[in-house]
């Protein structure tokens, strides 16, 4: 069992009378871990995270944070001893970023040089370019602002990380780079994470742990996201995980097992009309036998593109995906150099995918 | 009270003068600033020169604005028409910028919508973006109004007729009541402006109260 | 008609007049003082009540609804009012003018704290600054745009209503005006109004370029249009229509 971090003890909100925001939440946060709140809006996610640095104050019940009740410590002091990024960045308009990212190094009265000095190396450690440093909030992208506000909230290199929907304003695209940078950082720094979001895929990418919170501020559901979604605890979990919760669950499964087989290749510069042969799709790769596309059967003169490429490591969702998307029905496996190491086919994934299901249910 | 009861006829045609003065600037202002913003709404040079120099005339003091436009109009100081004028270049000032936002705030897909139904440029702005944008409209109107109101009363220093009579002369008197009783006299008059205004507007924009009267007594 | 603009040029161009206890330097100078009296006592009383309110939302409704009705109330009334009942003097007319100023500050200074996205005011918050440190490093700093925008729309109208100052036996640049209508001396009056008129229109393009030069790049940057601000005090003729409403 992991050690705990912060705990919840039978936690209410009730905002002015009304029907209480978070109800008699209680739950223990692992130490070292990313824990994702999750939930259809109302639902006191965010409620249960702004109770945690005093932003919101309970109406009963305590909690802690590393053994120590918070409603005891100084607000102020309490919010500095905790990364705080939100959905919007919350950067100040009048400060560089660097300046921003310095702010609670310098609250704590380290001195202006200091500050900058470990912003600068913080605006590194989350991708971004130094000439960056000298810039408005307003000069920056979604996406680089979101950045910036992870660098601000690492800035005192605080145990503790709050996180509320940071990467919810972003295009998909890059929410899909900030959720495997945070992974990354994560992996370095290993940091006690409390991270919102409403979105369920989000949740099981980054958690390791998911709190699923239903409307009312009931704690729903409190598992491994692969838990929640191969044994949703009820109806409300089971519909709010949604319908391709089956399929999503295959990204909990290594498919490392899966074979591999030879497939014809031809060299893009050495591709004549006829390669594509009479009923049979080629494989068309550069010089260094990187994957371009496909030459297909019928017509072979036209570069069909192809599907997802699967790495190795990579996960049995990644791997039927890579067969049902690739225009061959043929999925690409690459090596760690993006060579091409052979290709799967989706009946062999799906029957792999029995497999794991059938040792799983013979195990204790 | 027993000074207001003796001179009411006197206060009441200064309270005539009084306003005359300061709705005449108001309606020149409407009919001059519509156009001028929608004109000015054709690029952002012009809009910017139109704002910058309306704002310029703005920050000239009334006083000062009813001494020099006898030279530029040729008219003598004690004509009103200085005044009429002034207070409508003020009222052009506000109403040009509150056009602006007012059509500015009309949706533009709804702008769209009316082109794709067909209609023409001078129809759809009377039809749409004019009734859309009377709430903005209004909302300056209100403002021109209570200024237009409180000037007025600058230019019985002058000389000319309306209830800042009541304060020169009652400075020149030694005497508080005529003055309380023009401070009270104009604020009525600024209130009682504001809620014909208030009224006018309701008529003309029934769908705004529609919207604002939830259907249903749904809460979240 | 012809040789009006003659006169007056004739007369704002003669160094006598320009010199001496009632010339126009000693004049322009009564005339800034009086503004910097006003400025300063209204300040002092509408900066800290704006910044409580802005910061704390208590009493919003109190300020909007006094800001309004004294809106309505008539500088020259309430001049002659204060000066009937307290006297001639420098102190009567001045305070009628602080009551005149203090709601344009007044709602300026709340507006400008209130500008403030409060998505900042939480991060401020939530990174552990105290409530005055949130004021002074997170409000303050983003709200100056706007606040200096109802402080200049303040001056303006001080500057405005100090030419009215002028009936009631003061100094400053009305005396030209009232003194002309007396002697029936136009080129004087409209010397005068065109003296008052510069001053405002320079010190208002002073104020504006202080606003360009002091503010923090960052926090001067567009505002961002799809969050609309309620109100763009920034600049001076929509500030005075939200603030008070007329120069006098």
């Amino acid at each position: 069992m992991a050690e705990a971090m912060i705990v919840f003890e039978n936690v209410t909100k009730r905002y002015q009378g009304g029907q209480p925001a978070v109800d008699a939440l209680s739950m223990s946060i692992d130490k070292g871990a990313i824990t994702v709140f999750v939930g259809p809006s109302g639902c006191g996610k965010t409620t249960s995270l702004r109770m945690i640095n005093r932003m919101v104050e309970p109406s009963s019940g305590t909690i802690t944070v590393a053994g120590r009740n918070v409603s005891q410590e100084p607000a102020a002091r309490l919010r500095r001893s905790m990364g705080y990024v939100m959905q919007s960045s919350g950067l100040m308009p009048h400060r560089s970023v660097l300046d921003n990212i310095a702010t609670v190094p310098r609250l704590n009265g380290v001195p202006k040089a200091a500050a900058r000095k470990r912003a600068a190396e913080l605006l590194d450690v989350v991708g971004l370019a130094p000439v960056l440093g000298k810039r408005y909030p307003s000069q920056l992208s979604g996406g680089q602002q979101q950045r910036v506000g992870v660098a601000r909230a690492l800035a005192a290199d605080p145990p503790v990380l709050l996180m509320d929907e940071p990467f919810s304003a972003v295009d998909p695209v890059v929410r899909d780079e900030l959720q495997q940078e945070l992974l990354r950082l994560q992996r370095e720094l290993a940091k006690t994470i409390v991270f919102v979001t409403h979105d369920i895929d989000e949740a099981t990418v980054l958690g390791d742990k998911v709190a699923v919170f239903a409307v009312g501020g009931k704690l729903a559901q409190y598992a491994a996201p692969e838990e929640i979604l191969r044994a949703p605890a009820n109806d409300f979990v089971a519909s709010f995980v949604g319908r391709d919760r089956g399929f999503r669950h295959l990204a909990f499964n290594a498919a490392d097992a899966v074979r591999l087989h030879p497939v014809k290749m031809v060299q893009s510069a050495e591709r004549t009309v006829a390669d594509g042969g009479p009923g049979e799709w080629a494989l068309v790769v550069d010089a260094d036998g990187r994957p371009l596309g496909w030459s297909s059967p019928r017509d072979g003169t036209g570069l069909v593109p192809g599907g997802s490429l699967f790495h190795r490591g990579d996960t049995l969702r990644r791997a039927l995906d890579a067969a049902l998307s690739s225009p061959s029905g043929l999925g690409v496996a690459v090596d760690d150099d993006g060579r091409v190491a052979g290709v799967l086919k989706a009946a062999e994934v799906l029957a792999l995918i029995e497999e794991t299901r059938q040792n799983r249910e013979e195990r204790p | 009270m027993g000074w207001f009861l003796a001179n009411s006829g006197h206060v009441f045609d200064l309270a005539g003068q009084h306003l005359v003065l300061a709705i005449l600037p108001m309606v020149f202002g409407l009919l001059i600033s519509i156009p001028l913003a929608q004109f000015a709404r054709q690029n952002s040079t012009l809009r910017s020169v139109v704002v910058t120099a309306t704002s310029l005339l703005y920050t000239i003091p009334s006083l000062a604005l009813f001494i020099i436009l006898p030279s530029i109009l040729a008219t003598r100081i004690l004509d009103p028409l200085n005044v009429v004028v002034a207070l409508t270049i003020y009222a052009v000032a506000l109403l040009v910028r509150a056009a602006l936002d007012a059509f500015d705030s009309v949706d533009d897909d709804l702008r769209q919508a009316a082109v794709a139904m067909g209609y023409k440029p001078a129809a759809r702005f009377v039809q749409i973006d004019l009734p859309l944008s009377l709430p903005v409209l209004f909302a300056g109107l209100r403002v021109v109004s209570v200024s237009n109101i409180s000037l007025v009363s600058v230019a019985a220093l002058l000389g000319i007729g309306n209830l800042g009579m009541l304060f020169t002369s009652g400075l020149q008197r030694d005497f508080v009541t005529e003055v309380v009783v023009g401070i009270i006299a104009i604020l009525v008059l600024a209130v009682v402006m504001d809620a014909v205004l208030v009224l006018l507007e309701r008529l003309l924009t029934p769908w705004s109260r529609a919207s604002t009267k939830p259907a249903g007594g749904a809460s979240a | 008609m012809s040789n009006i603009f003659t006169d007056t040029f004739a007369w704002l161009a003669d160094p006598q007049q320009w010199s001496g206890s009632s010339g126009i330097a000693v004049r322009l100078a009564e005339h800034l003082q009086y503004t910097a009296l006003v400025m300063l006592i209204a300040s002092a009383i509408a900066v800290p009540i704006g910044l409580y309110v802005g910061h704390t939302g208590r009493g919003r409704v109190a300020v909007v609804a006094v800001a309004g009705a004294l809106r309505a109330l008539p500088t020259l009334g309430l001049l002659t009012l204060f000066v009937l009942l307290a006297g001639i003097g420098l102190m009567p007319p001045v305070w009628a003018l602080v009551i005149l100023t203090v709601p344009p500050l007044l709602a300026g200074t709340y507006a400008g704290v209130s500008s403030v996205d409060r998505n900042v005011v939480d991060a401020a918050r939530a990174m552990g600054m105290t409530e005055l440190q949130v004021l002074f490093r997170a409000e303050v700093p983003n709200g100056l745009q706007v606040m200096s925008g109802g402080f200049r729309t303040g001056i303006l109208q001080v500057i405005a209503t100090v030419s009215v100052v002028a009936y009631i036996n003061l100094g400053g640049l009305g005396r030209y005006l009232f003194d002309g209508l007396v002697l029936s001396d136009f080129p004087q009056m409209l010397g005068g109004s065109l003296l008052i008129a510069g001053l405002a229109i320079a010190v208002d393009l002073i104020l504006a370029l202080f606003q360009r030069l002091f503010l923090s790049p960052g926090a001067s940057a567009k505002p961002d249009r799809s969050q609309p601000a309620a109100v763009d005090l920034t600049d001076p003729v929509t500030a005075e229509a939200v603030v008070q409403g007329g120069t006098s």
